[in-house]
């Protein structure tokens, strides 16, 4: 079972296909047992996750996501990092509002999954790409 | 690429994910059940998603756009099973699944199906669901 799973070393997953984004939720959930996330906290994280593997498919023309634990000296965490090389976010507050999309999904994705997850930070440079970091701390 | 089983059981098309669906196959997933619609007139769709352990926006899309397509289509579509976690994922998310009719379980969600379209074949599938443990 991956619960059994001990790593602490960040894992690496390219996202080219559709089938990346079942690896990086499948990866996310391995990591979410490890950090003892709650069920609620683990549904919650690997969802943000599978939003912005897609939004790094479909809006940054693929990339990769670094997932890794990280603690804060009280409890552990899951941190998730999807870096892309596409077009960047012109408009970061725009892309954050709910309905926002300049793709196929419903605008949530953004949005939506930071409401998800403990901290998430975005930087992206017009041309140069995105790179979206999230986490999830055990309660 | 993996498909979704679609069974045909009296007026009704039942469909339980038991995979962690890839977008492509959730897509194909609403185009096998339109068409399967057409082919056998079938009045009701039951969609289970008790096996599925996330629900993000584009899986939640799909299903929307399933009871929008099979309602079109004079069918009515009831998703049920969702789990709790995914239930509170999904208002997070900002999700709502307006117009998807949902039940907590298959015998609940062919009853819905029964009262409001007077299904044939339904009263045999309750026995069947009453069977299932997986939907007491």
């Amino acid at each position: 079972m991956s619960a059994a799973v001990e790593t602490t070393e960040p894992q690496e997953l390219p996202i080219a296909a559709d089938r990346d984004v079942v690896r990086v939720r499948q990866a996310m959930r391995t990591f979410c047992l490890v950090a003892k996330l709650s069920l609620v906290d683990q549904t919650k994280a690997i969802t943000a996750a599978s939003e912005l593997a897609r939004n790094t498919l479909v809006h940054g023309g693929g990339g990769r996501a670094v997932i890794e634990l990280v603690s804060d000296g009280r409890r552990p965490g899951v941190r998730a990092t999807f870096t892309d090389t596409g077009p960047g976010i012109p408009d970061v507050e725009l892309a954050l509002g709910d309905g926002w999309s300049s793709g196929t999904g419903l605008g949530l994705g953004l949005s939506g999954s930071r409401r998800l997850v403990d901290a998430f930070d975005i930087e992206t440079a017009t041309g140069e790409g995105t790179t979206v970091t999230m986490t999830k701390w055990a309660r | 690429m993996d498909r979704v089983p679609i069974l045909k059981l009296g007026d009704v098309l039942l469909v339980s994910i038991q995979i962690d669906l890839e977008d492509e196959v959730a897509l194909a997933l609403q185009s096998d059940l339109s068409e399967r619609i057409v082919d056998t007139g079938a009045r009701g769709v039951l969609v289970d998603i008790s096996a599925l352990e996330i629900v993000d926006s584009f899986i939640g899309r799909v299903f929307a756009d399933i009871a929008a397509t099979s309602q079109v289509l004079d069918a009515e579509t009831v998703v049920v099973g969702m789990r709790p976690a995914v239930a509170m994922t999904l208002v997070d998310l900002g999700l709502s699944l307006g117009g998807v009719r949902t039940a907590l379980n298959v015998e609940k969600g062919l009853k819905i199906l029964r009262k409001d379209l007077g299904l044939r074949g339904v009263e045999d599938l309750e026995g069947i669901a009453a069977d299932d443990p997986g939907s007491a």
